[in-house]
């Protein structure tokens, strides 16, 4: 248990550490980033205490928007997703996750990225809308919540392969 | 009230997520208005440092770069110096009052974006430096925000890359004034508005401050008129301008201090 806490930390620090001082300074294309400091709330352990949970979010989020000048947007998007994940774990990952078992490394790969992929645009939808926030602007929005997911989502798979504990 | 109370304690997660939805909206909207955005800010004590350790080794990168552009900065100084006899004949040292109006405190940007719809620059140097809200920031090659939040080591600029950016603007040969916004698309261009329908516009004109706020100085570099039409009632003009400045790549700042600001704006507003 102890160990499960300790990583959580680790990753936290890590996660808005790299968030902020290198992938937000990428700009591919000018305008592209990734923002991959969402893997902290994607690999949170399943068997939490929701609360907990929502409120760590809140931190991470409020943490990357004081370093980004955001204001608030970067915690609105992070608690939504947060609070709304339970319900895309059961539609990703269906019958395993009532059981409470699951462990993202042994996950078929298909069910995994349905699962990014949803938490990583919702995400992005609502940070982009609230951060633009003017509806003549709905075509930026959208284009920059595609190219930014995508490339989110590339670089969670990666790391997430790249950092899984081996197996015997 | 035995309801009320078990009305909470089962819908205790929605109702947390619904407060914290609510405070990072409060955040986000406050930011959206000039001067309000007070708590979360990378002008603090936490991200000013981090951002000030991290440009001390990123700052290497850049050296040849701004080793040039110092250089330039140099050579035109050096060269309006040793041509001031002939065009000035010493009259501006006459005025020292008028001469002494502007302090200039040079700074290094430790934080830079240009990606966002809204951006801000962080610089090392803050209220300990005696900089304030409201003071201009620009480089060598044109104009690059203004102070919003200092704190007591950092300050944060608003760029005038940020939706919010309001700056007095004008064409340098015509006198017209206007006022400089951004539309958050390209970081190389911005619009320039209310011009005055009356004014000639050729593509090429150089748009620089106009003085009419206390922020900056007059005449400090903008950009250059690239593109231009009057409005749907035919009375104003909408100027896109190329920035002189490279907004991507910024290192060292000059900050304006305006030492009459306060007079002129008791003058302007007698009631405050």
């Amino acid at each position: 248990m102890n160990n499960v806490i300790t990583t959580n930390i680790v990753r936290f620090i890590v996660l808005v550490l790299a968030q902020t001082l290198v992938l937000n300074n990428i700009n591919f294309l000018g305008y592209i980033n990734p923002y991959i400091y969402i893997l902290f709330v994607i690999l949170f352990p399943i068997k939490n205490n929701r609360m907990l949970f929502i409120f760590l979010s809140f931190l991470l989020g409020l943490c990357i928007d004081l370093f980004l000048d955001s204001g608030g947007v970067h915690a609105a998007a992070c608690v939504t997703i947060a609070y709304i994940r339970p319900l895309i774990l059961k539609f990703s990952f269906g019958m395993i996750y009532e059981h409470q078992t699951i462990k993202f490394s042994s996950t078929e790969f298909g069910q995994r990225l349905t699962y990014f992929a949803i938490i990583t645009f919702i995400h992005h939808l609502l940070l982009f809308s609230l951060e633009i926030f003017n509806t003549s602007k709905i075509l930026l929005i959208l284009k920059k919540s595609l190219f930014s997911g995508i490339f989110t989502i590339l670089l969670c798979l990666l790391i997430t392969v790249l950092f899984s504990q081996k197996r015997k | 009230m035995q309801q009320i109370i078990n009305f909470l304690i089962r819908n205790k997660t929605f109702l947390l997520f619904l407060l914290l939805f609510c405070v990072s909206l409060f955040f986000t909207f406050q930011s959206h208005s000039y001067h309000k955005s007070k708590f979360i800010n990378s002008a603090n004590f936490l991200s000013g440092g981090v951002y000030e350790s991290v440009n001390g080794i990123g700052q290497y990168f850049n050296l040849r770069e701004e080793n040039q552009q110092l250089l330039e900065e140099n050579n035109r100084l050096k060269s309006l110096l040793f041509n001031e006899e002939d065009t000035f004949n010493g009259l501006s040292t006459l005025d020292s009052t008028f001469t002494n109006r502007f302090d200039l405190t040079p700074a290094q940007v430790s934080k830079n974006s240009y990606s966002a719809t809204n951006n801000y620059l962080t610089i090392n140097k803050g209220e300990r430096d005696s900089i304030r809200q409201d003071f201009g920031v620009i480089t060598s090659n044109g104009i690059v925000g203004i102070i919003d939040n200092t704190s007591n080591k950092y300050a944060r600029v608003l760029s005038i890359l940020n939706t919010n950016s309001r700056v007095n603007a004008q064409l340098k040969n015509t006198n017209h004034f206007g006022t400089l916004k951004w539309d958050g698309v390209s970081p190389k261009v911005i619009q320039l508005t209310d011009i005055q329908g009356l004014a000639k516009v050729t593509i090429g004109d150089t748009v620089t401050t106009s003085g009419n706020s206390t922020i900056f100085p007059k005449n400090i570099l903008v950009g250059e008129v690239i593109s231009f039409k009057l409005n749907e009632t035919e009375d104003v003009y909408n100027i896109n301008v190329k920035l002189f400045n490279d907004m991507t790549n910024i290192g060292h700042v000059y900050v304006i201090k305006n030492r009459d600001a306060k007079e002129i704006s008791i003058l302007n507003n007698p009631d405050e």
